[in-house]
């Protein structure tokens, strides 16, 4: 049986506000337990909830990016439901009339095609507080400072066919919001969390399965591994003759498998209505267009000027424009190199720089080489004064802490040997040396001339430049 | 509509609300009369109406992002039943 | 001094022939005196009251002064009012103490007026009776049997017994207007949005509007001048400016064009009252107004439409009281859902428990189309009929409650009953207009309640109606007997 995967996500991103979206108390994360929970936020009687203006503009930008037709009017909605991380015993959110909805984004699949997925809506809601579970017998502590911190819940259509797909998308979104400036995308710290919508039907069945919702998936990597884990469990679920329940489950990453939370989910009934305590939000056209002129290039455009501008692959110019903080370290880069050409410097960022990024476990941002030095760096390998085998040296050096290209191969004496005369020098002494290497060259082992390149960069300690040697080299040999 | 005991414990679910069994007969009786009462909307003909949400026809005033709250939790939490390590504490929340 | 009106006791204290200090003892003294019959107060703030007037009169002395200062009123217990015991009428907060004022109560506390205390109402400001509260029923001062009215009612009998000047109260589905009415003063609900929501304790939030109850219409214009305008915290506060209501209400008087609902007076509508009504508009025609008769076709049905919106935004306000942050909280339980459903079982009476329920009912799955969205829609056309109705008059008049004040204990065993004394001020609410109930007459020897209701934002045209209306009776002079 040939099975088709239908996967729609749900992104919730907290937006990038100094504020709560209804009240004054600070997002700021990490705060001692209930110190940014103001009365507003802890549900106290009497108060009243007022619209943060940002809150509201992220929300629109996120819908310009992606085509949504951004509502003229958009209400806000209680969506009723006790539990203790939610104080007022309801959400405010938004439920029939969203900001911003019928919008799309375009992802790039592993086989290079492109794919466009809908946005069905984006609307805007708050955040609930944690629940603490840990140092209380039979008993959890309530941290609201988290409560009110606006959200902006992305909604795709059931668009995604694979575990894959689904993780490219995310990934494509979360690249978005830090490029609109919306969201810091941390996904340690929460800000940028997915619920999955998965189901499975024969290929060709027009009518969509049973789906579940999979719960608070909280890294690229436990999105790909729930949806693959889940679609193998429906599989076997309907394989073995059974049915699909439609409900909530939760996945467990140390068990790499999912559960169901019912029981917890008990004939749910959340009671939508209008907030009386708040009134339609209407956004004029010129707002509107205010924004969009503010908008900031986006990844696609980006992706395709550094392919036009600097002349790289689709592929690099992808890898590069994922990450907004990337791209802007590549172009402070070329920026300020001289002569290193886009594509070199392409390499030096995706090579060598992400490894040691990688290594280290740090954001570009913090890279421990400025842009303007990794520039200097290329610089020197396209003028001849370092080889690339130096210049991951020099590389290095400034990494661990050394202050500057130049700095570092003065003080390491670590400048290629580009004269020629002192190369020809080196290639002599070394012929001289190996009379039987030379015989075997003449009788037409051209592989030896490895073995004098090896020699005479030994005899430069490396800083020959090999291209210079390897002509020379010929030219003696064929005299 | 009358509502039988089945439905008025259901509601009391959603509503979080413990109603004791000397409650329940007149609970029973009184919720379904208000319903029958309101049951007198079901006659009108509200076809082409939109439904008025609100009684002002305003517009959402919006506020600037500005943090305005200063941490007052020692003082709020004087009213908090049980509070541990400022926070506020419930009966365990199993997942 | 209690027999005097807050503009004649402004006058004195800025002539400075009493000392708010004098005043706010007096007050005091009568409290002490009457409210254990009465049990109008939940809270007396006997220091805080004397620090206050202490304050008003070194203001007084310094020329600082607004029509208000030194002024002892009373806040309805609905109102959050910073460091003091704050109930809204319920065990569930019975030890909550605010953090906070509401603005109502910042605001007149800025203008100099004295908090008394806070006074007693339907728990959660849900009835009609004053007898749904946990701090027990509040007696008529016309008749100790009989109830005041609600919710207001702890305000509308200090006032009515003169052991307050002015009080505030809030009006939901009529409860300023109809314990005004049932207690002979007057009581004055503005346009929905005129007086910020914040710190006002929320029963229905698209219903809930806060206003005065006083002796007379120029004294609930002094006490609204204070509490309206803009409030940033409150979304649904109106930004439009405030007018000077007491310069309106002694301006000339111009024609007014009055429209009387027929279907006021229908068949429900106690005889005496009816005709203590048409003689009010007798007087009005007096003055000069023309009367004439309006049709509101759906008003019928603002009590079932009322009995669907605010019980569903009710259920939803209520959420909040989980004894988890404040409140009430059960004792011993192990399981949260249990902890939740003995926590509100235990701290709601059977009246809030019973709105509750059925806000939950109408907005469940499969019930929210045929009842809260049908009853939005109902509300629209009750609106509407204003509307059309305003078209043609500057201000509708009739009765504020089908009769006169009623036995304690006659109605608690029969909420519509009990829900149908609404009838007349429900459509207020339901539209946002603004509208005030004062004395015209009485029943049996109960005071009865003539009702104005006017376009939204037109209260001045509403406190110049009444106040000239009060130039030609004495009505609202009457006091009951044994608190003269």
């Amino acid at each position: 049986m040939v099975w088709e995967v239908v996967i729609g996500l749900e992104i919730h991103t907290q937006l990038a506000t100094e504020s709560k979206i209804f009240s004054g108390a600070s997002t700021r994360y990490g705060a001692p337990p209930n110190s940014q929970a103001c009365l507003v936020d802890l549900g106290y009687p009497g108060v009243l909830p007022v619209l943060n203006e940002k809150a509201v503009e992220m929300a629109i930008k996120f819908g310009l990016a992606t085509g949504c037709e951004i509502a003229q009017r958009s209400v806000f909605a209680r969506k009723n439901y006790f539990y203790p991380d939610l104080p007022k015993g309801y959400q405010i959110s938004q439920y029939e009339l969203p900001i911003v909805h019928g919008g799309h984004l375009d992802i790039v699949l592993e086989s290079g095609d492109v794919k466009t997925i809908g946005i069905t809506r984006a609307h805007l809601e708050e955040d609930a507080g944690k629940s603490l579970h840990e140092d209380f017998d039979n008993q959890s502590g309530i941290d609201l400072n988290r409560a009110g911190t606006p959200l902006l819940e992305i909604v795709s259509e059931p668009d995604l066919r694979s575990a894959a797909e689904a993780g490219v998308y995310m990934r494509k979104v979360h690249s978005l919001v830090r490029y609109l400036g919306i969201s810091d995308g941390n996904m340690q710290e929460g800000s940028f969390r997915c619920d999955a919508n998965v189901s499975v039907r024969q290929k060709g069945e027009p009518k969509l399965g049973t789906r579940t919702e999979l719960k608070n998936l909280n890294s690229f990597r436990f999105v790909e591994k729930a949806i693959e884990i889940e679609i193998e469990r429906q599989i076997d679920v309907i394989e073995d003759g059974g049915k699909i329940v439609q409900e909530t489950r939760l996945y467990d990453s140390d068990k790499n498998e999912t559960r169901s939370m019912r029981g917890k989910e008990e004939a749910n009934d959340y009671r939508y209505f209008p907030d009386p305590d708040l009134l339609p939000v209407v956004v004029s056209d010129k707002a509107i267009e205010k924004l969009r002129s503010d908008l900031p290039e986006l990844p696609d455009a980006k992706r395709s000027r550094f392919e036009s501008d600097f002349g790289l692959s689709s592929y690099d110019a992808g890898v590069l424009t994922a990450q907004l903080d990337t791209a802007n370290y590549f172009e402070a880069t070329v920026a300020a190199a001289g002569d290193a050409p886009p594509k070199l410097i392409a390499n030096w960022v995706q090579g060598e720089l992400a490894a040691a990024l990688n290594q280290d476990n740090l954001d570009i941002t913090d890279a421990k080489i400025p842009a303007a030095e990794l520039a200097l760096l290329t610089d020197r390998i396209q003028d001849g004064t370092l080889s690339g085998k130096l210049a991951k040296e020099v590389f290095e050096a400034i990494w661990d802490g050394e202050d500057s290209v130049d700095a570092v191969i003065e003080a390491r004496g670590l400048k290629q040997i580009s004269d020629s005369g002192a190369i020809e020098k080196l290639v002599s002494d070394v012929l001289e040396q190996n009379p039987e290497q030379v015989q075997q060259f003449k009788d037409g082992n051209e592989k030896v001339i490895g073995f004098f390149v090896g020699r005479v960069m030994q005899a430069s300690q490396g800083k020959a430049n090999p291209k210079q040697v390897n002509q020379i080299l010929r030219e003696k040999l064929n005299e | 509509m009358s509502l039988d005991r089945e439905d008025i414990d259901k509601l009391c679910v959603l509503a979080r609300l413990k109603i004791t069994d000397e409650e329940m007969a007149d609970v029973g009786s009184k919720l379904s009369d208000i319903v029958e009462l309101v049951d007198e909307l079901q006659a009108v003909d509200t076809a082409s109406v939109i439904p008025m949400a609100h009684p002002l026809d305003r517009e959402q005033r919006l506020r600037p992002d500005a943090v305005t709250e200063t941490d007052d939790h020692e003082r709020i939490q004087k009213n908090a039943p049980q509070v541990e390590k400022a926070l506020y504490l419930v009966p365990k929340v199993i997942e | 001094m209690h027999d005097k009106t807050l503009a004649q006791l402004s006058d004195d204290l800025a002539a400075r022939r009493v000392s708010s200090v004098e005043l706010t003892e007096h007050y005091l003294q009568r409290i002490d005196q009457h409210d254990k019959e009465l049990n109008s107060f939940i809270t007396i703030t006997r220091e805080s009251a004397l620090e206050q007037a202490a304050a008003a009169d070194k203001r007084i002395k310094a020329g600082e002064t607004s029509p208000l200062t030194g002024i002892p009123i009373a806040h309805k217990d609905i109102f959050c009012t910073d460091n003091v015991k704050t109930t809204c009428g319920s065990k569930m907060l019975d030890n909550f103490v605010s953090p906070y004022d509401a603005t109502v109560v910042a605001r007149l506390a800025e203008a100099g007026a004295v908090m008394l205390g806070k006074t007693n109402m339907d728990e959660f400001a849900m009835g009609s009776s004053n007898e749904t509260s946990y701090y027990g029923v509040v007696r008529n001062p016309w008749d100790k049997e009989k109830v005041p009215g609600g919710s207001s009612g702890g305000s509308a009998a200090a006032v009515a017994a003169r052991i307050a000047c002015a009080a505030t109260g809030t009006d939901t589905g009529g409860s300023i207007r109809q314990p005004a009415a049932l207690s002979g003063i007057t009581g004055f609900k503005p346009t929905y949005g005129r007086v910020s929501r914040y710190g006002m304790i929320a029963f229905a939030s698209s219903l809930d509007q806060a206003g005065t109850l006083t002796q007379t219409a120029e004294d609930g214009a002094i006490l609204l001048q204070a509490m309206a305008g803009d409030d940033e915290r409150d979304s649904t506060a109106l930004p439009d400016p405030v007018p000077d209501y007491g310069a309106a209400m002694r301006s000339p008087w111009e024609k007014i064009s009055i429209g009387v609902p027929e279907n006021f007076f229908d068949d429900g509508l106690d005889d005496a009252s009816a005709v203590a009504i048409r003689e009010g508009l007798a007087i009005f025609e007096k003055l000069g107004a023309t009367i004439k008769d309006v049709r509101l076709e759906h008003i019928h049905l603002s009590v079932p439409v009322y009995y669907v919106v605010a019980p569903a935004e009710a259920s939803s306000n209520l959420a909040r009281f989980d004894g988890v942050r404040f409140g009430h909280r059960a004792e011993d339980v192990d399981d949260l859902t249990e902890f939740y459903m003995r926590t509100r079982g235990e701290g709601f009476g059977s009246e809030v428990k019973r709105r509750i329920l059925t806000g939950t009912y109408v907005l469940s799955a499969g019930y929210f189309d045929a009842y809260y969205l049908q009853a939005q829609k109902v509300r629209q056309l009750i609106s509407d009929d204003f509307e059309r109705a305003f078209s043609d008059v500057d201000v509708l008049v009739g009765p504020t409650t089908p009769t006169p004040a009623f036995g304690i204990g006659q109605k608690m065993d029969d909420p519509i009953q009990m829900y149908l004394n609404d009838i007349y001020t429900i459509g207020a609410n339901l539209a946002g207009l603004p509208g005030v109930s004062i004395p015209c007459g009485f029943s049996g020897g109960l005071p009865v309640g003539m009702q104005l209701v006017g376009k939204q934002l037109n209260e001045a045209e509403l406190f110049k109606a009444a106040y000239y209306f009060q130039q030609e009776t004495d009505w609202h002079e009457q006091v009951p007997a044994g608190y003269e």
